[in-house]
């Protein structure tokens, strides 16, 4: 399995070959649906992410010493961003998570071509993906 | 006078802006509206030559600028036809306003178990400020339901008036379905009851004539940003009588007459509502946005606006699988929508890549939203410096959301 900036380069590289913002809405929009979706049972307050505009909700599975993410949105585009994130960072021991430095987002353009409350539910996303593997780091430290 | 599009253009800079590499299609001006040149100016001109604080100084600046913001006052006056200047409270905006309001109303005149009537179709500047109020005094909100086509249901406004109302508070024109609402019936049903009556026209005063006269409302507020002036500065008109009855909402200087640690006196109307040195060169650039109105005529850009919306209202049905939400026969220039079942950020997103400026969200109304089931939609809201260009844009950028997310 690639790594985390493996898996990184290669979004980066497939977004290079656009040349214009329609073009990668319309990567985004393709990609959403390969999301790992959330069990629909969960799509209810207690998973939603607040801070994005349209409705996020993410889930955390912990086996096997890693952390396997399923989400859904309400807005195609919203889900395709949250497809690159998951692609990256699920399937991951909690402290690379915890330690990664996501150089993709500015790479391929995406936090400036959010608007500023946009790019907050973005934040707010990765924000929410960090907190799952903190808390599983820490509650595999208090085991072990 | 015939209205010159082209002419009226040339008026607004930011018009010839590009977005994207895309000529800039300006259609959020139920947000804010763009700038005339004479307002701009107007501005620059009182930072570089005439800055000086008013009703302080006794020097030669102070004097003029003081005179010029009473003169601003009186602009507004005339513009909504008041029967005095210091009927003219100046604040920060329409939220500015209500919130004044809502306090030093809410201090004299509410008390547990009164009741505050509003509608269905307002913005949150006039729904939250009197549920403070309602928890701070244990009063409660009443609310004028509405018809699927986005009206007032006034046969339900009826019985919601009792003898606990003590207040009746309506948009003008709703901010999400354009709806221009009955309001002279609703302050005649209300003044047979001795209610007083608050009229927002955030969303009025810029598109058709309002005359406080002639409505006889008891209060009306309203922006200057929204009405092609400054941010930051917007209008409470209260009938005099209330003003002095009402009690002032900030202290601080010039709204006092007389301080001594023992006892302070407030200063006449409509300084008692001014404290601290006011956003004086905004008031100026508002009365200078109000004269550029008068310059065009209410009439021409009402016309205008009306025929832009025709337009656009018709386009939008051909391209088909579009849901306009408000559907009045009563409606000013603002297009609330939704494409098929595509999320209203999905369809933002590609709208504002294509040059083309729409609100999505909310519109910091959530409750008319929930009225109809759903959490956002895409706005289009039309000034008089659009064009049936502007709206052509539009519609491509929604077909091309439409061709996306097929």
């Amino acid at each position: 399995m690639k790594n985390i900036n493996e898996v990184q380069e290669e979004i980066i590289e497939e977004f290079e070959v656009f040349d214009d913002w329609m073009d990668k809405y319309n990567y985004l929009i393709e990609i959403s649906n390969d999301l790992s979706l959330i069990d629909p049972k969960l799509k209810n307050n207690e998973y939603i992410i607040n801070g994005c505009q349209s409705k996020v909700w993410l889930n955390a599975e912990y086996n096997n010493g890693v952390i396997k993410f399923t989400a859904d949105s309400d807005a195609i585009i919203t889900k395709g961003i949250i497809t690159l994130l998951i692609r990256v960072l699920s399937n991951r021991r909690p402290e690379e998570i915890m330690n990664a430095d996501l150089y993709f987002i500015d790479k391929i353009g995406l936090r400036q071509n959010l608007s500023p409350t946009r790019a907050n539910g973005l934040l707010a996303m990765l924000k929410q993906i960090k907190l799952y593997a903190i808390a599983y780091d820490a509650k595999n430290k208090s085991v072990s | 006078m015939k209205f010159d599009i082209t002419k009226v253009r040339e008026d607004f800079p930011i018009l010839k802006e590009k977005v994207y590499d895309k000529p800039f299609v300006y259609l959020d001006n139920g947000a804010t509206t763009q700038k005339p040149l004479q307002v701009i100016e107007c501005i620059n001109n009182y930072y570089r030559r005439r800055n000086s604080a008013i009703h302080r100084g006794m020097h030669y600046l102070s004097e003029i600028v003081t005179e010029d913001y009473e003169k601003a006052r009186e602009k507004v006056q005339n513009y909504i036809g008041a029967k005095y200047s210091h009927e003219i409270i100046f604040t920060s905006g329409s939220t500015g306003s209500i919130n004044m309001l809502a306090f030093s109303f809410g201090e004299r005149y509410i008390h547990p178990g009164d009741e505050i009537i509003i509608s269905t179709m307002e913005h949150h500047a006039n729904i939250v400020p009197w549920q403070m109020l309602c928890e701070r005094k244990n009063a409660r909100l009443k609310i004028i339901p509405i018809t699927d086509e986005g009206e007032l249901k006034l046969d339900e406004f009826d019985k919601l008036i009792s003898e606990k109302t003590k207040l009746v508070s309506v948009i003008h024109i709703s901010n999400v379905l354009g709806t221009i609402n009955p309001i002279k019936k609703i302050i005649e049903k209300s003044h047979q009851h001795n209610i007083p009556v608050l009229i927002d026209a955030a969303q009025s005063v810029q598109h058709i004539p309002v005359n406080v006269t002639e409505l006889d409302c008891d209060f009306l507020v309203f922006s200057g940003h929204k009405i092609y002036g400054p941010t930051g500065i917007g209008v409470l008109y209260g009938k005099e009588k209330w003003l002095n009855e009402l009690p002032p909402y900030q202290g601080g200087g010039d709204m006092v007459d007389m301080v001594t640690f023992e006892k302070t006196t407030y200063n006449q109307l409509p300084f008692k509502f001014e404290a601290g040195t006011t956003n004086f060169i905004g008031a100026i650039g508002l009365g200078s946005a109000l004269g550029y109105i008068l310059s065009l005529g209410l009439e021409n850009i009402n016309n205008y606006e009306h025929e832009l919306l025709n337009y656009a209202t018709a386009k939008m049905k051909e391209i088909g699988d579009i849901r306009i939400l408000g559907t009045s026969k009563n409606k000013s220039s603002i297009i609330s929508f939704l494409i098929k079942n595509i999320h209203h950020l999905d369809a933002g997103m590609i709208v504002d890549k294509m040059g083309v400026a729409v609100r999505t969200g909310s519109h910091c109304a959530q409750p008319i939203l929930q009225r109809y089931g759903i959490d956002g939609t895409v706005r289009a809201s039309l000034a008089f410096y659009n064009t049936k260009e502007d709206v052509d844009a539009l519609c491509l950028a929604i077909k091309k959301v439409k061709e996306m997310f097929s």
